[in-house]
């Protein structure tokens, strides 16, 4: 009933649309992604399977993707987010793994339009074209100075994720970098 | 006289008519024109002054190579300096201002300079280093520093946006002439992702200008088709206007996008700097016209052959009516035709070589040109600009023959390929000496991660300097690259291009061969520089034979241009002053940018609140709305206090610290870092990073521990907390959140890879909020939902719950010695946590509380701050925390080294408190305390050092702590501190423990 994103609310119109996407759930789980009980409790959670590398698999439930070799993020909604950790906890008794709530330590941002792959590329040095970053492959790269993961929805939606406390700056950015007069028209 | 043509200009427009000015004179050219063709045009010889003897010049050239013709372009916030006019397109309202001159160009008096060239010799700057010792800096340097400097640095802030961009693909193709077309067109069609950079807004190169047949048809047609085709391809994308400035390791590039230079009134940003990734880069550069070297060649309307053609036919602007042309090649012919056949006059084309039989210069004599053979320039006539030559012959020393009158000379010595991106990342070049040029060496490139060539060099570039062979060239360059990426290119597409077949070239390095010393003084090789034939050969003579070091001690080729015209005469000039072969003496090295590019696009976007990203609590906007006085934290920004209307920053201080103290306060935390460990090794593994013990603290408890880096010096400190039985929460300082993390996990995937453990950085999921003073637990019981009572939250341990409807972790714990809870709650709720607490502690008066005022109650206590008792060279023994080393364990990080003798000394300086004797002063930031000798050095005996000290508006006076030599050992002494000012503060060594010793107040 309290909670605020750390954006806000903020949004831009520029070549592409950016607004804060609000409060998502966010897990972190590490542990070996090829083990039985990590996959049944992800298909129980989000009711996707292990996403191969670099994936983000997506169900009416929930979605998971892939961040490296022993981690995973495991998005559901914001409110049923202990309740979900508690049900990981709870079937990865014994396993060696770890499970955190990272949703709020985050900031996720919506961005709509055709030329998002060239307003990202005026601040990541990660390949932007459909056939290397494809809907569905999620990319852990930086925007200027910045860390951020992002990964396409469709074509002309797709879904950017930085560090709460540097939600104001990525924002700034995005609304720079989109800023009319300046499309590139590269991809 | 330069003028503008009654008709041609392929690139010109004359129905549009542009308005610019020039040194404020108004001026008009037509759309299409550069800076340059428009001068010209406007009869305007002279445009700048030279940089060491401010030697009147003129334009020289039709590109980048242009040393001569620099200008100032624009004003205020949009000034830049050292434009070159070659360059840059002509836009209604340009206003450009000469430079390197004063008071004006036509009278300039620097120009006295060029009177005292006898006291500029190479080396000049070195040699007025080392003798007599006084005259650099009482004589030469004041009177060099107001004569030279190119242009005039900004004064304002520059008004325009710059950015980035990040581009992949499969072939860099940097040069849109007609090989780079057509490689383009061999890679587009196999379906490879193709970026093609063109430097000018016109697509085709020279093939235009010099008569080139495509297919039997004049090359504009072929140019045509081919932009079309391409640009059809949604694989190609094509980007005029944009310079391949660079080429880097592992295939990487930068391209130098210009936007809106050549119409300022567009919106958007000014450059790009294109940062591309691409498997296989091709150049297709072309080459540079070399000058020739002969007396006078620097006077104004002396040019580059090819520049005198191109202002003809792309511009319609004559150079001169009456060309005298110098050369040693055939191609150079090609500039007197379209002299003749614009309806203006060759007075004599002086051809250096003996025999001249080529197709060119027969079909100049056809059209009743002057030709002589074996002739040489002895020396140009004039001073502000052309008026006539004297010839000799070349084979002499330069007794001249025949004085000949003309307005323009026109010289060419040759063609040297553009290879600077070849060579940026290490690629070598052979001398070819049958065309006199270097070019590339195919078996050396420069080589990729995986062991190969990635650049590869086409046409012209390659050294292929004729039409035929050179897009013949291109595209089999290309096929091969395309080849080494996996592409399979079907037969080309036959192609088949003609221009007048050319006879070969000469080297002729001075003109006459054998010229006496004094018309080497005044035959110039760098023109920016002002470096001639004389100081190179001086250079020599004086023991120069690196021409890496006679570059440096001549300083040809080191000035913006970066000697794209004068490196190749220099080079050789040094190898016939040797006596020695040219590729031995070899070439300067190459390096980016090919042409100076905008400091604004190195930047891109990192200015304004762009600059750098600061990182935000979710109290900021809070604690910015409410009077926060920022301080820098790391990457975060805290409140060193909250000042109020009318209150000083001190003042705000001591009000925060006697309401905690007194009541109760609060501080925003959020920015302490916090990284989960979870594991059945993670005891273990914390064990070893902490001096202490951790895996024997108990659930629902905190322990303050100490992290030392292998050499064991304290890096960080921190409360531990066992959340649960293989889980710890480890707090940071707030500057080594990200920092502590990496170290644990390099510890873990490097050398305790077996180790079962797991860490997570959640620094940001939380707020961390301090209710901290003797009613703090009364303004949390009034929030409600959990028993925060001494026996339900005894000190030093936490709980989890929620307190007034949010979800919280209260710890226990205190860092100023009053009853504390730092209460983590989400970050989403933490500004409605805060603002709750606010409320709830308005009847006891609460305030917020900053830096300061933590630092200072902190300080009353005694307890260290990483950053302010360590530096990086103290150890955890330093500041008497031997309590906080283990002695049970076997091992953690830093042990064997606090078992160095050096860390082991007893006269290590250690912490202790400090009183001074006047209690109102405090001992200033940083003092060292002396013992009152003398070492050898004659400096004062230092024996130790204020780390920490403050004005205690608890205690009513100053206290501090700091490293002492012996200090435990000293208690009671009194020691010196000495000021800056010269006077010495008196101070009691005493206990580090100001306030509560016994920790009563934080115990409740």
């Amino acid at each position: 009933m309290f909670s605020v994103t750390g954006l806000n609310g903020a949004s831009s119109n520029g070549s592409i649309n950016v607004k804060d996407a609000g409060l998502i759930g966010m897990i972190t789980l590490r542990g070996d992604l090829k083990s039985d009980a990590i996959a049944k409790v992800i298909k129980v959670v989000t009711g996707t399977n292990i996403p191969d590398q670099r994936q983000c698999v997506f169900t009416s439930k929930g979605a998971t993707a892939w961040m490296s070799p022993d981690e995973l993020l495991v998005m559901v909604d914001y409110e049923s987010v202990d309740a979900t950790i508690a049900k990981m906890e709870k079937s990865l008794q014994g396993v060696h793994s770890l499970i955190v709530n990272v949703s709020d330590a985050r900031a996720v941002f919506e961005l709509t339009g055709s030329s998002i792959r060239d307003v990202i590329s005026k601040g990541s040095p990660a390949d932007m074209s459909s056939k290397i970053l494809p809907v569905g492959e999620v990319r852990r790269t930086r925007i200027a100075q910045l860390a951020v993961a992002f990964w396409f929805t469709s074509d002309t939606t797709a879904r950017l994720v930085c560090f709460r406390s540097v939600a104001g700056y990525v924002m700034d950015w995005l609304e720079n970098a989109s800023e009319k007069g300046s499309e590139v028209g590269f991809h | 006289m330069s003028t503008r043509l009654s008709s041609g200009g392929r690139l010109i427009d004359r129905t549009k008519l542009v308005e610019f000015s020039f040194d404020g004179k108004r001026l008009t050219g037509f759309k299409g024109d550069t800076l340059a063709s428009a001068l010209l045009a406007n009869g305007q010889t002279l445009v700048g002054r030279s940089f060491k003897y401010h030697r009147p010049r003129g334009i020289v050239a039709s590109g980048p190579e242009e040393p001569n013709a620099l200008v100032g372009l624009g004003e205020g916030g949009k000034f830049e300096p050292n434009q070159r006019a070659t360059t840059t397109e002509l836009f209604n309202g340009l206003n450009a201002k000469s430079q390197n001159a004063w008071p004006s160009l036509e009278f300039d008096i620097g120009g006295v300079n060029r009177i005292m060239s006898p006291i500029f010799p190479a080396g000049f700057y070195y040699k007025t280093f080392m003798f007599p010792r006084f005259a650099w800096k009482h004589m030469f340097e004041p009177f060099i520093r107001k004569a030279a400097g190119l242009g005039a640095a900004p004064t304002e802030k520059d008004d325009d946006k710059y950015e980035y961009f990040y581009a992949h693909v499969d072939v860099l193709i940097v040069g849109g002439g007609t090989s780079g077309l057509a490689a383009a067109l061999e890679a587009g069609r196999v379906g490879a992702k193709v970026l093609v950079l063109e430097q000018t807004n016109t697509w085709g190169g020279r093939a235009p200008v010099d008569d080139v047949l495509i297919n039997e048809k004049n090359s504009s047609k072929w140019i045509k088709n081919a932009l079309s085709e391409l640009k059809k391809m949604p694989n190609v994308t094509l980007r005029a206007r944009t310079m391949g400035a660079g080429v880097y390791d592992h295939g990487w590039a930068t391209g130098y996008e210009c936007l809106t230079d050549h119409s300022p009134e567009k919106y958007g940003p000014r450059h790009r700097l294109w940062r591309i990734r691409a498997k296989r880069i091709i150049t297709t550069t072309g080459a540079i016209e070399r000058p020739l070297s002969f007396a006078g060649n620097d006077i104004p309307a002396v040019m580059l052959a090819g520049a005198v053609r191109d202002y003809i036919i792309d511009y319609g602007t004559s150079c001169g009516d009456v060309m005298v042309l110098a050369a040693n090649n055939d191609d150079a012919y090609r500039t007197a035709i379209a002299q003749v056949q614009a309806g203006l006059k060759v007075a004599a084309i002086l051809d250096a070589r003996v025999s001249v039989e080529g197709a060119l210069p027969n079909q100049a004599r056809k059209m009743g040109i002057r030709v002589e053979t074996g002739m040489a320039i002895s020396k140009v006539k004039g001073s502000k600009k052309v008026t006539g030559v004297s010839i000799c012959l070349q084979a002499g020393e330069g007794v001249p023959l025949e004085e000949i009158k003309c307005d323009v000379v026109a010289m060419s010595g040759g063609w040297s390929p553009i290879v600077h991106l070849w060579s940026h990342c290490g690629g070598k070049l052979n001398w070819d000496a049958n065309q006199a040029m270097f070019r590339p060496d195919p078996e050396r490139p420069p080589l990729g991660a995986d062991g190969t060539g990635f650049v590869v060099v086409g046409g012209t570039a390659n050294g292929c300097l004729d039409a035929k062979s050179s897009m013949q060239d291109a595209i089999s360059q290309c096929r091969k690259a395309l080849k080494e990426i996996g592409y399979k290119p079907k037969a080309s597409i036959p192609l088949k291009a003609f221009a007048e077949p050319e006879a070969p070239i000469e080297q002729i390095w001075q003109m006459p061969q054998g010229m006496s010393i004094k018309l080497q003084a005044k035959t110039f090789l760098d023109y920016q520089n002002d470096v001639k034939v004389s100081d190179v050969r001086l250079a020599a003579l004086e023991g120069y034979e690196s021409v890496e070091h006679t570059k440096r001690y001549t300083t040809l080729g080191m000035a913006t241009d970066q000697g794209k015209l004068s490196n190749i005469n220099g080079l050789a000039i040094l190898a016939d002053s040797l006596n020695a072969d040219i590729p031995n003496v070899g070439t300067t090295t190459f390096r980016p940018p090919y042409h100076p590019i905008s400091m604004g696009s190195i930047v891109g976007d990192a200015r304004g609140k762009l600059f750098k990203p600061i990182r935000k609590t979710p109290i900021h906007q809070w604690i910015e709305d409410n009077g926060g006085f920022f301080e820098p934290v790391a990457d975060w920004r805290r409140p060193y206090c909250y000042q109020r209307d009318g209150e000083s920053v001190q003042e705000a201080v001591t009000r925060e610290i006697l309401n905690t103290r007194n009541s109760v306060g609060l501080l925003d935390a959020s920015t302490l870092g916090k990284i989960v460990v979870k594991g059945p090794d993670a005891g273990k593994f914390l064990d070893m990073l902490y001096t202490n013990m951790m895996s024997n603290l108990k659930v629902g408890r905190c322990r303050y521990g100490l992290m030392c880096t292998e050499n064991g010096f304290l890096t960080d400190d921190g409360v531990v907390a066992r959340l649960d039985e293989e889980t710890f929460l480890c707090h940071t300082t707030s500057g080594g959140s990200d920092r502590i993390h990496t170290w644990m996990e390099e510890w873990l995937q490097t050398e305790w890879w077996d180790w079962k453990v797991y860490t997570a950085n959640v620094t940001e999921q939380y707020a961390q909020i301090a209710v901290v003073g003797p009613n703090a637990r009364k303004v949390l019981e009034k929030l409600g939902g959990m028993d925060v009572s001494a026996e339900a939250l005894p000190f030093m341990s936490f709980v989890e719950g929620k307190i007034g409807g949010i979800k919280a972790r209260p710890f226990r714990i205190s860092f100023s010695g009053e009853l504390s809870y730092e209460i983590a709650v989400p970050a989403s709720d933490g500004q409605a946590f805060w603002d709750m607490c606010m409320e709830a502690g308005v009847e006891y008066g609460i305030q917020p509380y900053g830096t300061e005022c933590l630092h200072v109650m902190r300080a009353e206590k005694g307890f260290i701050m990483i950053g302010d008792e360590t530096d990086g060279t103290v150890i955890p023994q330093d500041l008497n925390l031997q309590w906080a080393i283990s002695k049970k364990k076997d091992d953690f990080l830093g042990k064997r080294a606090h078992l160095r003798s050096n860390m082991a000394d007893p006269s290590r300086w250690k912490l202790v408190g400090l009183k001074t004797i006047d209690p109102e002063v405090v001992i200033p930031d940083g003092a060292y305390a002396t013992d009152g000798t003398v070492r050898e050095n004659g400096v004062k005996n230092m024996i130790g050092r204020v780390t920490s000290t403050y004005f205690s508006p608890t205690l009513g006076r100053s206290i501090a702590m700091g490293l002492i030599e012996f200090g435990p050992d000293r208690m009671g002494e009194i020691i010196d501190f000495p000021t800056l000012e010269g006077e010495i503060i008196k101070v009691k060594i005493c206990d580090q423990v100001f306030l509560d010793p016994e920790g009563v107040r934080q115990n409740v």
